[in-house]
């Protein structure tokens, strides 16, 4: 209907903050319809912040400002009420441990099929026989009797296939997962990450995966943002991005994972990794916030924060690294 | 399930007997003829002999034991010396006092209880929170005796709408009784509130920081509708135990309160009782409150295997 229409978010602004600290300063972007976006920074960058603040569900005592338009309302000035009638229905969210984040005391049949009776007008028989289905696309074993199961009789990463259901019950528009399978074992990540690839692209619903691993970018998405210190420092095509990174701590992220070249078998590790550490919200640098840790930084680094410029390919860097002397790595 | 209940059954009857053991043995084997100290210092050794042959007290203690025991589970409690009522009777017209004055006072705890604590835990680092905070701090620390006469000076003295005490019998009037319990029941009701606020705000702010709740939200619910679908019933796991326990602070506080309000209920009758050295009649009746304390014990450990999935499972 309206131009909003085509894309599943735009963010202006977002700032989100409590009392005493600011920990997402001023993210804009873009996320059209079907898109699929990472979010990656160390912890503490404001990723889970951002995604909780775009669903409405901030701790208490943090605030949200800017606007982030959402299928044609902006989520910020909604109300709880109003809110909660689009959560779990045009913007769902899966999290970091599926473990504590389902309910230990109701069925797991419950749990999803209250889901889609809340948000459609469908009969209890029929949500039943929705989340049946649902867990079979999840390639649940046994979908009839998982009805009947509580949370804790079932692995984590059938548990967290029960979240990725959960939140793809109402066909929603756009789906944040926060570090969906942090939490779960190597060997059932590939499969959750796979399951949940498949589910989304089935729908068509835009995607924004939080992560600091960036392999799982790189497999399912197509733009990456990176965070630094609450802000955007680099965001463009993941190929481009992972290839010719522009950021002096893109470039160090990069570097930093390892990979079957830069991980020694004799252990003398040449893993790089990135001097200092994530600086404290409450006493941030003045000027680009990575400039402690850079070694290209320079006096205009120090007082002025760089700006992201526009375009496909976004940096916010007074010095940004050049393609031709970019290693490329990937 | 069913396992679970039969394992908790068998603690109950065991837990029962290692109870009825000990009781017995204390009250009896305490030392010296029960029958003599019964009927005091100056009673000749004829009439201890004839008291302790038509009781059954010089026959062997296992004897007496079983025998007591038999008469317990048939519903005998045993015969008092001096006035040889039957035991059961007299339990069972205390009852109709104490049994509706202990529940009631625990119904009215609860229900204050439970939306107060839901509230002062929503409310948390606000005034109006921290308000309610200090005044369940405060009931916590009054004594329920003292409670109960400022409730009896309130509205027995001053306003005239209730009795200050004593008990109008239900077969007199059912009107009269209710009234007569209604300060009662309000003293220990207030006072155990004030205890029970504090678990419900402590559980319920426990489980408003889980993370469940916030998928609760995040599949739709308004952060109210989340708290009181989700939450509470969480909330209710730990909220069950202490009420279990709190049953055995309820039983104490009914001591009190009969006395305060002049009410011929169960635990004022013991103490009468303990101080006419009435053995048969005090070793019967705290033994009915064990096994209604442990009985309550049992019950909140069934309830629990209800609430909770994960209890049924791994015990």
């Amino acid at each position: 209907m309206t131009g909003t229409q085509l894309n599943a978010l735009e963010v202006k602004n977002l700032v989100v903050h409590n009392t005493a600290l600011t920990a997402v300063r001023g993210l804009d972007f873009t996320l059209p319809a079907g898109g699929r976006m990472g979010l990656v920074g160390e912890s503490g960058s404001g990723k889970t912040l951002t995604a909780l603040a775009l669903m409405g569900l901030l701790p208490m005592g943090w605030q949200a400002n800017g606007t982030v338009h959402h299928d044609g309302v902006d989520l910020i000035a909604q109300s709880d009420r109003a809110l909660s009638s689009r959560r779990g229905r045009t913007i769902s969210m899966v999290f970091q441990d599926p473990l504590s984040s389902l309910d230990p005391v109701r069925r797991i049949g419950v749990q999803v099929s209250s889901v889609i009776r809340r948000h459609t007008n469908v009969g209890k028989r029929e949500a039943e026989s929705q989340t049946i289905e649902l867990f079979r696309q999840m390639s649940l074993p046994r979908p009839e009797q998982l009805m009947r199961a509580y949370p804790h009789e079932i692995s984590g990463g059938q548990r967290q296939r029960i979240m990725i259901a959960m939140a793809l019950a109402c066909y929603p528009q756009l789906i944040i997962a926060d570090e969906p399978t942090t939490a779960l074992d190597v060997t059932v990540q590939k499969q959750v990450l796979r399951i949940l690839n498949a589910a989304v692209k089935d729908r068509g619903c835009a995607l924004m995966m939080i992560t600091h691993d960036l392999p799982i970018i790189a497999a399912m998405c197509d733009t990456v943002a990176v965070m630094y210190a609450g802000r955007i420092v680099e965001m463009g095509p993941v190929a481009e991005v992972f290839r010719n990174p522009r950021h002096h701590y893109t470039k160090g992220l990069l570097d930093s994972q390892p990979t079957m070249d830069n991980i020694a078998l004799d252990g003398s590790s040449r893993l790089a990794s990135i001097p200092g550490m994530v600086p404290p919200l409450h006493s941030l640098p003045a000027g680009c916030a990575f400039h402690p840790r850079c070694a290209a930084a320079t006096e205009a680094c120090m007082t002025r924060v760089p700006p992201l410029d526009d375009g496909s390919r976004r940096t916010a860097c007074w010095h940004p690294i050049e393609a031709s002397v970019a290693m490329v790595t990937a | 399930m069913a396992i679970y209940a039969l394992r908790k059954l068998a603690f109950f009857l065991g837990a029962v007997f290692i109870a009825s053991v000990a009781i017995f043995l204390l009250i009896r084997g305490a030392g010296g003829n029960v029958a003599a100290v019964v009927l005091g210092k100056s009673a000749t050794p004829e009439a201890i002999n004839a008291l302790a042959h038509a009781y059954g007290l010089d026959r062997p203690l296992p004897v007496q034991y079983f025998e007591w025991v038999r008469g317990m589970l048939s519903g005998d409690l045993g015969r008092s010396f001096r006035t040889n009522e039957s035991v059961a009777d007299l339990v069972t017209a205390r009852l109709s006092v104490s049994i509706p004055l202990a529940l009631s006072g625990l119904i009215l705890g609860l229900i204050i209880a439970i939306p107060v604590g839901t509230y002062a835990a929503r409310n948390v680092g606000t005034p109006s929170g921290a308000l309610l905070a200090l005044v369940s701090q405060i009931g916590v620390a009054v004594p329920v005796f003292w409670a109960g006469i400022l409730l009896s000076l309130l509205f027995g003295v001053r306003l005239g709408w209730l009795p200050t005490g004593g008990w109008t019998d239900w077969s007199d009037s059912v009107w009269g009784a209710i009234r007569s319990l209604v300060l009662p029941v309000l003293s220990l009701g207030l006072i155990m509130a004030a205890v029970l606020i504090r678990y419900v705000r402590s559980a319920v702010l426990d489980v408003m920081n889980q993370d469940y709740l916030r998928t609760a939200r995040a599949a739709g619910m308004t952060r109210t509708e989340a708290l009181l679908k989700v939450g509470l019933r969480n909330a209710s796991l730990p909220l069950v135990t202490i009420v279990g326990l709190q049953i055995a602070e309820l039983i104490g506080g009914t001591v009190i309160i009969e006395t305060v309000f002049s009410l011929p209920g169960l635990s004022r009758m013991i103490l009468a009782n303990v101080a006419a050295r009435e053995v048969i009649v005090v070793q019967s009746t705290v033994m009915l409150i064990i096994i209604f304390v442990i009985g309550v014990n049992l019950i909140v450990d069934l309830l629990y295997g209800i609430l909770d999935p994960r209890v049924r499972s791994t015990r």
